[in-house]
C-alpha cells in the first residue's frame, strides 16, 4: 500500500499551488453557516424553547450536522471532476498503470488523499465551532473522524461512478439531486423526527443520516454504543462495496 | 530471468479480441536485445492491441505472450519496472510543470529523490527541454510534449522503450528531432519496439518491421529485405491521359514485373525504371507525367494487400 501514497503525493504537488485558498475557503464556509443559521435561525429557535437531542442550544446541534454534510459535500465534489479528469480528459492514470502502480494503488491513494482533505477540513471546521461556542469539550475530536468517514463513504461510490463517465453532465445531476436533498433532509438542520412518518423511514436509510446522527452523537456525547455500531457499520459498509465498485470500474477502463 | 540472449518479448499465436472483433489474430514475433522493431500497418491493424498487451495494459486473449520471459498476466508490476512507454496520445499531466511531471513519474518507480533530480536534469537535456523545465505543459507545442513523453518513459532507465505512433501528428520538422534522438537511444544500445503507418519512419528507424494487416502479419523482414523480396528496385509512377484500366494493363503488363493501377495513377515496378519508361514512349502512349523513384515500405505493403498505408 506503500505506492498508494505516490498518488497522494502526486496530489498534493498540484493542491500545493492552491492550498492556502481552499485553507480560507474550509474557513469561510462553516463560519457564514453557523452565524447565520446557528447564531440568528439559532436565536429563534431556542428562544421558542424547542428541546433538541442533549439539550444544547440549536447551534451546539448543527454544528456538528455541518460538519458532517459539509464533509459529504466536499468529499463528493473531490470525487467527481477530477477523477473523471484523470480517467478520461488528460489519461493521467493511464500513464501511472505504465508504471508499476496497481489499480489498487490508484483507488485507495485517491481515496486517502480525499481523507487528507477531509481531515484538514474538518480540523479547521471544529476550530470554527469553538469560536462560536458550539464545541464545549475537547471530546468534540472525536467528530473528526466520524465526519471523515461520512466523507469517505460518499468518495468511493462516485469515484467508481466518476471513472465510468466521458463527460461531467451527470455530476450535476447527481449533485442537484441526490447531494443537495441529501443535505437538506438528512438531519443536518432539524431532528428527522419532525419529518412526516415516511420521510422519516427513508431518511433512516440514507448515507448522510446516518454520518449526521454519528458526528452530533459524538460530539455531543449523546450516543448509545448500539447506535454507534449501527451506523458506523453503515458507513464502512458503503465505504467498502464503494472501494471494491471503483476497483472494478477502473479495471474495466484501464485494462480493456 | 531471460538468458543474456533470449528476445525481450516472444509472442506465440497471440490473439486479443475484443466481444465480436479480432484485433489481433495469431501472431508470432520476437524483439531481440538492441534492436530496434517496428510493426508497419494501417490504423486498425491491430499494432496498438499488440503494444497495449506487451505494456501489460491489456489483456491477451489468445496465445502466448512473454516479456522479458515473464508473463504479463501475473508479472505486469515486475514486468511494468523495466518498460518505458510512449503511447499514442500524450498523458502529461498537464497540472504539473515540466520537471514536475518527470519527478513524479520517477516516485512511481520509487526512484530516490536524489537519482529522481540528477535523471531529470539529463533526461530534460537529452530532449531539449531544458530551458523549459519550470514551465507548464499545456502550453508546449506538440513536438515539444512528444519529448517529454519520450523523456518520461526513460526515467526508469528501461530495457524496452515501447513507442506507439511516435510522431504521428507532428509537422516534419519537429518528426526529425524525435526521429534523430530515437536514433541516438538506438545507438547507444536501447532496444526499441515501435508502430507506425509510417514507411519513412519505418526506414528510418526499425532494424526488423513486421507488416501486418486485419490483425495478421503480412510479412516480417528488415526494410531492405522486404523490398528486394516483394518489390524491384525503383518503381515508375505514371499518369495517363487515356485511363482505361483493363486496356491499359494487358499492354503494360509486359513492361514490369508488376502493374498497379490505382484511381489516380499507375506503379510499375521494374529494376530500372528509366528504361520502361523509354518503352512506354516508344509505345505513343499519352503520357501526363511520369516519375522514377526508389522503392518504399509503402510499395510492399501495397503490393500485399492491395491497399495503401495511410488512407
Amino acid at each position: 500500500m506503500i505506492r498508494a501514497l505516490r498518488l497522494v503525493q502526486r496530489n498534493a504537488m498540484v493542491f500545493r499551488r492552491i492550498w492556502a485558498g481552499a485553507i480560507f475557503v474550509s474557513f469561510l464556509q462553516p463560519a457564514f453557516y453557523l452565524a447565520s443559521m446557528g447564531l440568528g435561525v439559532g436565536s429563534l429557535i431556542d428562544r421558542g424553547g424547542a428541546v433538541l437531542p442533549g439539550n444544547v442550544p440549536y447551534v451546539a446541534f448543527l454544528a456538528p450536522g455541518l460538519l458532517a454534510g459539509t464533509c459529504m459535500q466536499m468529499a463528493s465534489f473531490e470525487s467527481s471532476f477530477p477523477i473523471t479528469g484523470k480517467m478520461v480528459w488528460e489519461r493521467n492514470y493511464e500513464a501511472i498503470t505504465s508504471a508499476p502502480m496497481r489499480i489498487v494503488d490508484i483507488v485507495v491513494g485517491e481515496l486517502a488523499w480525499v481523507a487528507l482533505r477531509l481531515l484538514a477540513v474538518a480540523l479547521v471546521f471544529t476550530g470554527v465551532m469553538w469560536l462560536f461556542g458550539a464545541a464545549r469539550t475537547p471530546l468534540v475530536l472525536l467528530a473528526i473522524p466520524a465526519a471523515v468517514l461520512t466523507g469517505l463513504a460518499f468518495s468511493a461510490p462516485i469515484i467508481a461512478y466518476a471513472a465510468t463517465l466521458k463527460t461531467g453532465a451527470n455530476f450535476n445531476a447527481l449533485f442537484r439531486f441526490v447531494i443537495s436533498p441529501l443535505f437538506l433532509f438528512s438531519g443536518v438542520f432539524f431532528p428527522v423526527s419532525q419529518l412526516p412518518g415516511p420521510l422519516q423511514t427513508a431518511a433512516a436509510f440514507t448515507p448522510l443520516f446516518h454520518g449526521v446522527e454519528l458526528t452530533r452523537g459524538l460530539a455531543l456525547q449523546t450516543l448509545t454504543w448500539p447506535a454507534f455500531a449501527v451506523h458506523t457499520a453503515y458507513l464502512s459498509g458503503l465505504l467498502t462495496l464503494g472501494t471494491a465498485a471503483a476497483v472494478w470500474t477502473f479495471t474495466r477502463k484501464l485494462r480493456a | 530471468m531471460p538468458s543474456a540472449a533470449g528476445p525481450l518479448v516472444l509472442a506465440r499465436n497471440l490473439r486479443k479480441t475484443f466481444s465480436s472483433f479480432t484485433a489481433v489474430d495469431g501472431i508470432d514475433f520476437e524483439v531481440r536485445p538492441g534492436e530496434a522493431f517496428g510493426f508497419l500497418g494501417p490504423n486498425g491493424a491491430g499494432k496498438t492491441s499488440t503494444m497495449k498487451m506487451i505494456a501489460c495494459a491489456s489483456p491477451v486473449t489468445g496465445g502466448e505472450l512473454r516479456v522479458f520471459g515473464m508473463d504479463p498476466g501475473t508479472e505486469a508490476s515486475t514486468i511494468k519496472a523495466r518498460l518505458g512507454v510512449v503511447p499514442q496520445a500524450d498523458n502529461l499531466d498537464l497540472e504539473l510543470t515540466v520537471r514536475e511531471n518527470l519527478l513524479m513519474y520517477a516516485r512511481y518507480f520509487d526512484i530516490p529523490s536524489q537519482t529522481a533530480r540528477q535523471r531529470t536534469e539529463e533526461l530534460l537535456a537529452f530532449v531539449q527541454l531544458g530551458e523549459r523545465g519550470g514551465s507548464r505543459v499545456e502550453p508546449l507545442s506538440g513536438g515539444m510534449k512528444r519529448r517529454l513523453t519520450i523523456a518520461r518513459a526513460l526515467i526508469n532507465e528501461p530495457d524496452l522503450i515501447l513507442l506507439d505512433e511516435p510522431t504521428t501528428g507532428l509537422d516534419p520538422q519537429a518528426r526529425h528531432l524525435i526521429w534523430e534522438r530515437l536514433y541516438r537511444l538506438k545507438k547507444n544500445g536501447a532496444t526499441l519496439l515501435l508502430t507506425t503507418h509510417y514507411m519513412d519512419e519505418a526506414e528510418q528507424l526499425c532494424d526488423r518491421l513486421i507488416v501486418m494487416d486485419k490483425g495478421r502479419i503480412v510479412a516480417e523482414g528488415s526494410p531492405r529485405e522486404l523490398i528486394e523480396r516483394y518489390v524491384t528496385r525503383e518503381v515508375l509512377e505514371l499518369r495517363l491521359a487515356d485511363t482505361d484500366g483493363d486496356v491499359l494493363k494487358e499492354r503494360l503488363a509486359s513492361l514490369a514485373t508488376h502493374v498497379e493501377i490505382l484511381p489516380e495513377r499507375i506503379q510499375l515496378h521494374a529494376d530500372d525504371g528509366e528504361q520502361v519508361l523509354e518503352r512506354i514512349h516508344a509505345l505513343g502512349l499519352p503520357v501526363e507525367r511520369a516519375l522514377v523513384r526508389r522503392a518504399t515500405l509503402e510499395d510492399v505493403f501495397l503490393r500485399l494487400t492491395g491497399r495503401t498505408l495511410v488512407d
